[in-house]
């Protein structure tokens, strides 16, 4: 019975060792629920469970059961695996869009909570919950554990009556001048009237105007929002109320955008939509985009401005079938022809961490993450830490991925036919989706035409909108399927994804070339009712499309033929 | 753009109150490029040596670091065949309060005490981590032939 608590709970398992018997006496009509009670005798059991097939489905363990003994259904409903419920896709998540001031909410609120928790200024939660990544359970766990602490590591006065003092220019330790009204900056080397003077609690003491310098030059040109005392060394946090005072309002706007990007920055259930100048975000309550997630889902959302995007790559578009990893690989792979592809591939790299893209413009090979402060290796990409003992390892590497390099290219020449196979196919349904958008807009013109001459009303002529509507979506699916197809390695699998390609394809094309047909008003309705019904199956198509693919990445039945770098 | 009261202060202070072992001079057409020699410090395989560098104040400076550079030759683990220099305040620890003076005082205190745990010039690095006495002696050797009075 060793493998039963593999799929039993604590409770069930016991209540059966103590009563085997007791219940199998009752008759399913007195049961309250099929799935309160467990009637199975421990024989039963143990012959079910000494199966080695532990991954059975729902179907095997019925017929198992019911070879064993005749008990009625209810009985063994305990012992099944709930079926999946059946959702429309199987990477549809949930998800909600947000405007910037309902972000500002939301932080709000964490912030307060933790401000109430420790009570402190919303100030200084806000402050160590940037330091803990937005992790508040760690913060309040290690908060409790010593406040001193915590407070230091995050560049607060442990002395929290001090970072509010109602006189912040306090001239603390301004270095006195024989006339003590007057103080010498240290960073202008300006002589300036003593209520000049501003310091930290910290008590480093500078002028005004180089505060100011210094807070703009960091929120303006280093995008930084996590400002530190000028002094060498110091971590003394700026306060928000200094920047408030300091800085005009569009560096103050801009300070403001860095602490909203911040915050979404460190959490991974928030994403900006990225769409050119659209400041939504959507907000994914019970999915995180991790590798491990996105390596069986898509999720693709839209903001309320109606922009489609994918959660987990920030693509600008619905890249359904394929996962993000083969995307990116696909979409790196196509744009290798031009320019600015060959520049970042020369000059950048990617943080193997959060994989942002890195230029290095100088300086040595001790690489810093701007966005997670991950520090790694230019050369090797490790992390730094492995080279205090062992930095030589990226000698070593070098002529590794020298002789990489080079079998990589040779394979890559023999792979172009195959390649330029699959993104013929990809950009032509690209392109093909552009010209049905612009056909419509003809199509448009002369549908509100009809309109006035005949006598059909608005809702009527719709539906060569939905028709393009629809082609488009399909047309986008079919797109990313020649991607996949790529990457694929031929089976089974794959003979019945190009079954539902071509099905998808052959349906597309019906329907748009029937888009293309003339309007006349004697033969519209039959046109009408063709194209409603093309639609339609199109549409059915398409998620037959989806819904194979979403199961088999759930299967884990799709094999790759390159290996797939997790995103 | 006049030049602003702090370099004029720093440039005049290292004028009259040189750092030891350490000169900046400003070019005539150009106030914010140094001409900039810094001793070899002693005890170290770079004594004896006069080691040129060349230091440029960008326009944001004090908010941004000054480019520093050497000319001089040199066989340092954190200082690679161009010249650049691997020093965390030049770089992402820099701060304002930090002047053309100290910037020089600590890429002298890197001559004194070489990091090849943190490389710039890896090949340099290694043979300093593999053979510390062979690496200083090509270091010394360097000195004598690039850096000489």
């Amino acid at each position: 019975m060793g493998k039963r608590s593999r799929t039993l709970s604590t409770t069930s398992d016991i209540d059966n060792n103590h009563h085997p018997r007791k219940r199998s006496a009752h008759s399913p009509v007195n049961l309250p629920t099929p799935t309160s009670t467990k009637q199975m005798s421990d024989d039963a059991m143990s012959d079910y469970y000494s199966d080695e097939e532990m991954e059975y489905n729902y179907s095997d363990a019925d017929q198992d059961v019911d070879d064993v003994e005749n008990e009625e259904e209810e009985d063994y409903a305990q012992f099944t695996p709930a079926l999946p419920a059946k959702k429309a896709l199987a990477w549809d998540v949930e998800y909600d869009s947000v405007e910037p001031d309902q972000l500002r909410e939301i932080v709000t609120k964490d912030v307060d909570h933790v401000a109430g928790i420790f009570g402190v200024e919303p100030e200084i939660a806000r402050a160590l919950l940037r330091h803990y990544k937005w992790n508040k359970e760690r913060l309040i766990e290690q908060y409790m554990d010593s406040p001193e602490r915590v407070l230091a590591s995050a560049g607060l006065p442990i002395q929290l009556g001090t970072f509010y003092p109602s006189t912040s220019r306090t001239p603390a330790k301004a270095k006195p001048t024989p006339r003590s009204k007057t103080f010498s900056c240290p960073i202008c080397a300006s002589t300036q009237p003593i209520d000049m003077a501003m310091a930290l609690p910290c008590g480093h003491t500078f002028c005004s105007e180089c505060w100011e310098m210094y807070l703009v030059s960091k929120i303006k040109d280093e995008g930084e929002c996590d400002v530190r005392c000028m002094e060498e060394g110091c971590a003394m946090r700026i306060p928000t109320a200094w920047v408030t005072k300091l800085l005009d309002k569009s560096t103050f706007e801009r300070y403001q955008e860095l602490l909203l990007a911040a915050y979404v920055a460190d959490n991974k259930n928030i994403r900006f939509c990225p769409f050119p100048s659209c400041d939504l975000a959507v907000i994914t309550p019970n999915f995180s985009p991790t590798a491990s997630a996105l390596s069986t889902t898509v999720p693709t959302v839209h903001c309320g401005h109606n922009h489609t995007f994918c959660f987990g790559c920030g693509e600008q578009q619905d890249h359904r079938p394929l996962i993000c990893a083969v995307v990116k690989m696909w979409l790196r792979k196509c744009a290798d022809d031009s320019e600015t592809a060959n520049w970042i591939k020369s000059n950048t790299k990617e943080c193997p961490k959060c994989v942002s893209t890195i230029e290095k413009n100088g300086g040595c090979n001790h690489m810093t993450c701007k966005k997670c402060k991950h520090e790694f290796c230019w050369v090797c990409m490790g992390p730094w830490t492995e080279h205090g003992t062992a930095w030589y390892n990226c000698n070593r590497y070098d002529e590794k991925a020298g002789v990489d390099a080079r079998d990589a290219q040779s394979r890559s020449r023999a792979s172009l036919e195959r390649y330029l196979h699959y993104y013929n196919r990809f950009a032509n349904h690209e392109q093909s989706a552009r010209l049905d958008r612009e056909l419509y807009a003809k199509t448009e013109k002369k549908m509100e035409e009809m309109q006035i001459a005949s006598e059909l009303t608005w809702i009527e002529v719709q539906f060569a909108k939905r028709a393009v509507d629809e082609l488009v979506r399909c047309r986008t699916t079919l797109k990313w399927t020649y991607a996949m197809a790529f990457y694929l390695e031929k089976n089974n699998e794959t003979i019945m994804f190009e079954d539902n390609q071509r099905d998808l394809e052959r349906a597309v094309e019906e329907l748009s070339e029937l888009l293309e047909s003339p309007i006349e008003p004697a033969t519209i309705s039959e046109l009408r009712s063709k194209m409603t019904n093309l639609t339609v199956y199109v549409q059915k198509r398409n998620e037959i499309m989806l819904n194979d693919t979403a199961q088999k990445y759930q299967d884990s039945a799709w094999i790759w033929n390159v290996s797939v770098p997790e995103f | 753009m006049s030049l602003p009261k702090r370099i004029l202060k720093e440039t005049e202070r290292l004028r009259n109150d040189p750092a030891p072992g350490i000169t900046a001079v400003p070019h005539e057409d150009n106030v914010r490029y140094f001409d900039v020699t810094v001793e070899g410090p002693d005890g170290s395989p770079f004594a004896g040596g006069n080691f040129h560098l060349e230091l440029f104040l960008p326009e944001e400076y004090p908010m941004a670091p000054p480019k520093v550079r050497f000319l001089t030759k040199i066989y340092h683990p954190n200082i690679d065949k161009l010249g650049r220099i691997c020093l965390d305040i030049l770089k992402d620890k820099w701060s304002p309060a930090l002047q053309i003076r100290t910037v020089l005082l600590s890429v002298q205190a890197l001559l004194s005490s070489p990091n090849p745990d943190d490389p710039l010039a890896t090949d340099v690095a290694k043979h300093y981590k593999e053979d510390l006495p062979g690496a200083q002696e090509i270091s010394r050797e360097w000195t004598e032939k690039f850096a000489a009075k």
